[in-house]
């Protein structure tokens, strides 16, 4: 067998013609010379060569890849086949579509998410820094997405650390790129002098910043930005350096311009602009995170040093924090808050695939859906064996005789895996391509306003890698069992029954039975997974959260840049909040530095006095002006409400919630008793006398357990933050009232910035983890469902057609229509229900696994199990009414004359 | 004939200079005083394929009595095969000769 001889084999047939022409003549002229006619010579010459077939074949045969080529044979011969039955191809490849498709898009977000490297040099060599986990850790203020470290710290750890050749810490930062009015927003980031040389991301325009860009006291500087963001913001235009941005009011000149493989180290969150950490100063003025010990905002990674390992920079981090954590004590803790501190460790883990909040919140999801889809395509794999096996059982004949006439097992087993070969191989490219649509689709899904994500989704080696495993085993899987079964055919047996015998052997007809169960198993433990799913998201969007969700605006507003006094600051609130009270459809409006559910926090340690807690007590706080509880809906329970009275002259006040007083209070009346803070050197004292009692709401997230919260009066606090957010509840469009606003806002200070959100929405957002679970468990629940359902049909319909003759006698000899059709329900009702008990043990089972994702429910709620086991079973039962209603409509006369 | 035998015959047959398939199967009847009689048409198998094997090298000519023929000329590797496979032949003819020791009628 040879490459060579194969491609010239046209070529060398003639040659070998030629050559035995030539044989023939000599062998001829020989005969001739002795004395022969003509014609006995070519005769005899002819004996004397032997059969000229055969030495053809045998060299046509040298010049064959025989292997290849019956391949080939058999692939054209099933594309033949399958081409007859329409049908069944098209059943075949849409389900293995789905199945492989759903499973290569899952793969394909996890790939991104998780296993992808970044795009720069040797990304192996990087390694993030943080501090050890410990149950102290840690205290202050937290900004950012990755608020790991704060500047001190990295100051410290700059100086003192060993095992990187280079390191960069960096934070994240919104800019506002508008003036005043309407936001719109870059995603910035804070990055420190070696960012960019770190990751070896050299500049496509310009420079990028360096060390002596990132220095103490820089003035406001120059800013990188990112590929996408130049297209976007400044359509490309390669005269782009030295035009200024405006963030956050800031006038910054562009510098440089990063290639479109950079998008930051952060996977899903694409940046924007990027400015030196030095001129997080000059933006945030007095409020700087870097003037303060006990800010949380940045986040580090190094590039290991040549032939250092990962184990020993983690021993010589760990050895550095005492000296890092000695030398950074934020000033406002509390000694035994410092205590805590000195003894936090740093460590180091890999990040050679960037960081990414993502992959906390997905890891487990986008696992739990690989399972689901991975359950999907097994149950497809069912069904097209299935399938084959019927189709197997109509060839038995044909198989038969290819056996009597002497083909080799091996021969037809090989023939059969073509078909599912070629089937494979079609499900596989129009998987593909659906997944493709499916993975635009979750991330579109997983998109908000808020939080743009953006993923690597390319196809890569491993993903093309992952869909050839999945189809090969998916191929072995429904195309080996009846290819072995077929070949194992017994030529005498199979032609002499040849269809006509009464039953099918119970032998054959078990296997598929076993499958049918297996699907309807499997099917129910996807239902009922998709069913809790569906049932959790509704207990969540259905619960009392303590406030009315549905007709309430957010409006932000921004005023940092504006440099104003606190006494200016609060007086703007004040008379904007007046201002949008009076806009028309405005029913309330209240302020609220901690907005509900939307994931923010502020917490803090108090006592009560005369109440004795053996460790601090700590609550949920929020700054809220008069009016809050009323726009919210939450009810007071006793006391008053902050009113007009409260200011920073008077006392200051506090109203607290139910769980407040459950929890410290032992559920007493908890009107004029005392919360005194504590408080850390050099911050103001504060105690408050609480006022008012709430009923209980919920505060971060619809998740949580009820929080102990304690709401101060906004219009007692000394310094007011730069911004705040006004809930305005109203019964008009959005539309319409955001235009009123925008006026209210105008008319109070038209430099201020301002944004909109519907609280609903910000809801909504937050739950899209358990949204995305619902619709796509559903998805595959109900898919699954009705995969096993063509299985049913399919196996109760081939019963139907195998006894059909039986089902004749039964009739002519006086056996009822419904007799007939209880026989055949019978039959599936059997395999029905051994499928939904072995299906009902495997989600009792399994359901741990989907346990953090639940909200209100167990994963053996039972209820939903037997919802699930209902609703398969009917859905079951009508797929083979239709089999049944045909055996019982069978004619006794026609039936019997087939025979 | 036994396995391999052809090729070395084959093989030989050529070594004289360069010859077509019809001047080879006569050959070789003829040299072995017609005891090894060859289905002429298994010939040419065996040449293709020891052509394959780079031990013959094949060219068209022009044959004595005038006709297109296609040669066979044994080539370099083809002659080191032929000393090896000749030597490996003597010996198993004298090893089944000394086996079956002096004839006995």
């Amino acid at each position: 067998m040879s490459w060579r001889r194969f491609w010239q084999r046209k070529r060398r047939d003639d040659d070998l013609a030629r050559e035995i022409e030539s044989y023939l003549a000599h062998e001829s002229d020989l005969r001739a010379s002795q004395g022969l006619s003509a014609e006995d010579a070519a005769w005899a010459a002819q004996r004397k060569l032997g059969n000229r077939t055969t030495v053809k074949e045998k060299v046509w045969e040298m010049n064959s890849l025989s292997f290849i080529e019956s391949v080939w044979q058999d692939l054209r011969y099933a594309a033949r086949m399958l081409r007859m039955n329409p049908g069944f191809f098209a059943v075949a490849t849409i389900s293995l579509a789905l199945g492989i498709g759903a499973n290569t898009a899952i793969f394909q977000l996890l790939d991104a998410v998780r296993l992808r490297m970044l795009p720069v040099e040797n990304p192996q060599e990087l390694v993030e820094l943080k501090i050890a986990d410990n149950e102290h850790c840690c205290n202050g203020n937290f900004s950012g997405r990755r608020n790991n470290f704060t500047l001190a710290q990295w100051e410290q750890i700059q100086a003192h650390q060993q095992a990187f050749l280079n390191a960069f810490a960096w934070g994240d930062k919104r800019f506002n790129l508008t003036q005043s009015g309407e936001a719109h927003f870059a995603e910035g980031l804070w990055v420190s002098g070696d960012y960019f040389k770190t990751l070896g991301v050299a500049p496509l325009l310009g420079r990028l910043i360096e060390r002596s860009d990132d220095v103490r006291g820089c003035a406001s500087g120059g800013a990188v930005i990112s590929y996408a963001f130049w297209q976007r913001h400044f359509a490309g235009d390669a005269a782009v350096l030295g035009k200024t941005l405006l963030l956050d009011g800031h006038r910054v000149e562009v510098m440089g311009v990063t290639p479109a493989s950079f998008s930051g180290v952060e996977v899903g969150h694409n940046f924007d602009v990027a400015l030196p950490v030095c001129s997080e100063l000059v933006f945030d003025g007095k409020e700087a995170h870097s003037l303060q010990r006990h800010h949380w905002w940045l986040a580090i990674i190094g590039r290991l040093k040549p032939d250092w390992t990962l184990s020993r920079a983690m021993a010589q981090v760990k050895t550095i924090s005492p000296a890092v954590f000695e030398n950074t004590v934020p000033e406002s803790y509390r000694p035994d808050q410092v205590k805590y501190y000195r003894e936090y460790k740093l460590t180091a883990t890999p990040a050679g695939t960037g960081t990414s909040s993502l992959r906390q919140d997905y890891e487990t999801p986008l696992l739990l859906l690989l399972g689901i889809a991975g359950l999907v395509l097994l149950i497809a794999c069912a069904n097209l064996a299935n399938l084959t096996l019927a189709r197997a059982s109509v060839r038995e004949r044909e198989m038969a005789i290819r056996l009597a006439i002497g083909a080799a097992r091996g021969r037809l087993i090989r023939q059969l895996l073509s078909e599912s070969l070629l089937l494979t191989l079609c499900g596989s490219i129009l998987g593909i391509l659906l997944a493709e649509l499916l993975c635009r689709y979750m991330v579109t899904f997983l998109t908000t306003e808020d939080n743009p994500i953006f993923l690597a989704l390319t196809p890569d080696w491993r993903m093309l890698g992952f869909t050839a495993a999945v189809a090969i085993l998916t191929c072995l899987l429904f195309g080996l069992t009846p290819a072995l079964r077929a070949a194992r055919t017994q030529p005498a047996g199979a032609m002499k029954s040849a269809g006509r015998g009464i039953t099918a052997s119970r032998e054959r007809f078990s296997l598929r039975r076993v499958l049918v169960v297996g699907q309807v198993a499997l099917s129910l433990v996807l239902l009922a997974a998709s069913l809790l799913f569906v049932r959790s998201l509704r207990n969540l969007t259905t619960l009392d959260a303590g406030l009315r969700q549905d007709g309430l605006l957010m409006m932000g507003v921004d005023i940092s840049r504006l440099q104003y006094s606190n006494e200016r600051r609060a007086a703007l609130y004040r008379i904007l909040l007046e201002e949008v009270r009076a806009t028309p459809g405005v029913d309330a409006a209240g302020t609220a530095s901690i907005v509900p559910l939307s994931g923010d926090g502020w917490n803090d340690n108090f006592d009560i006095p005369g109440v004795v807690s053996k460790d601090h007590m700590l609550a949920w706080f929020s700054s809220i002006s008069e009016g809050y509880f009323q726009t919210m809906e939450t009810a007071l329970v006793a006391g008053r409400d902050f009113n007009q009275h409260d200011t920073t002259s008077a006392p200051e006040v506090a109203i607290v919630n139910r769980e407040f007083c459950r929890k410290f209070l032992a559920g007493a009346n908890p009107i004029g008793r005392q919360i005194r803070m504590l408080t850390g050197p050099g911050e103001a004292e504060h105690q408050y006398q609480i006022v008012g009692l709430m009923k209980n709401a919920k505060y971060q997230s619809l998740r949580e357990d009820t929080k102990p919260v304690v709401f101060v009066a906004e219009n007692q606090r000394k310094e007011p933050g730069q911004g705040t957010t006004i809930l305005v509840r109203s019964r008009t469009s959005f539309g319409a009232l955001s235009a009123g606003l925008k006026v209210a806002a105008e008319k109070t200070d038209p430099e201020m910035s301002i944004e909109f959100l519907a609280f609903r929405k910000q809801v909504h957002d937050s739950l899209l983890r358990d949204r995305l679970m619902a619709t796509l468990s559903s998805f595959f629940g109900f898919l699954a469902a009705a995969l096993a359902m063509v299985g049913l049909y399919g196996v109760i319909s081939y019963m139907v057609a195998r006894r059909r003759g039986e089902i004749g006698i039964r009739i002519a000899l006086g056996a009822t229509r419904g007799g007939v059709m209880r026989l055949i329900l019978t039959e599936a009702g059997w395999l029905l229900a051994a499928g939904l008990t072995i299906g009902t043990i495997l989600a009792l089972t399994s359901g741990k696994a989907a346990e953090t994702l639940l909200f209100g429910l167990k994963p053996t709620d039972p209820l939903t199990i037997t919802m699930a086991v209902l609703l398969l079973a009917t859905v079951a039962l009508v797929a083979s009414l239709i089999p049944a209603l045909r055996a019982a409509r069978t004619e006794p006369v026609a039936a019997l004359r087939e025979e | 004939m036994l396995q391999g035998t052809l090729d070395m015959l084959i093989l030989r047959t050529v070594l004289l200079g360069p010859a077509h398939g019809h001047t080879i199967a006569h050959a070789i009847e003829h040299t072995s005083d017609e005891v090894l009689q060859v289905e002429h048409g298994s010939l040419y198998p065996a040449l293709h394929r020891l052509e394959d094997r780079g031990l013959i090298a094949a060219f068209w000519g022009t044959s004595e009595n005038n006709r297109k023929a296609k040669y066979y000329r044994i080539t370099p590797a083809g002659r080191r095969h032929l000393v090896n496979e000749r030597s490996r032949w003597d010996e198993l003819v004298s090893a089944v000769a000394r086996v079956l020791g002096p004839a006995v009628e």
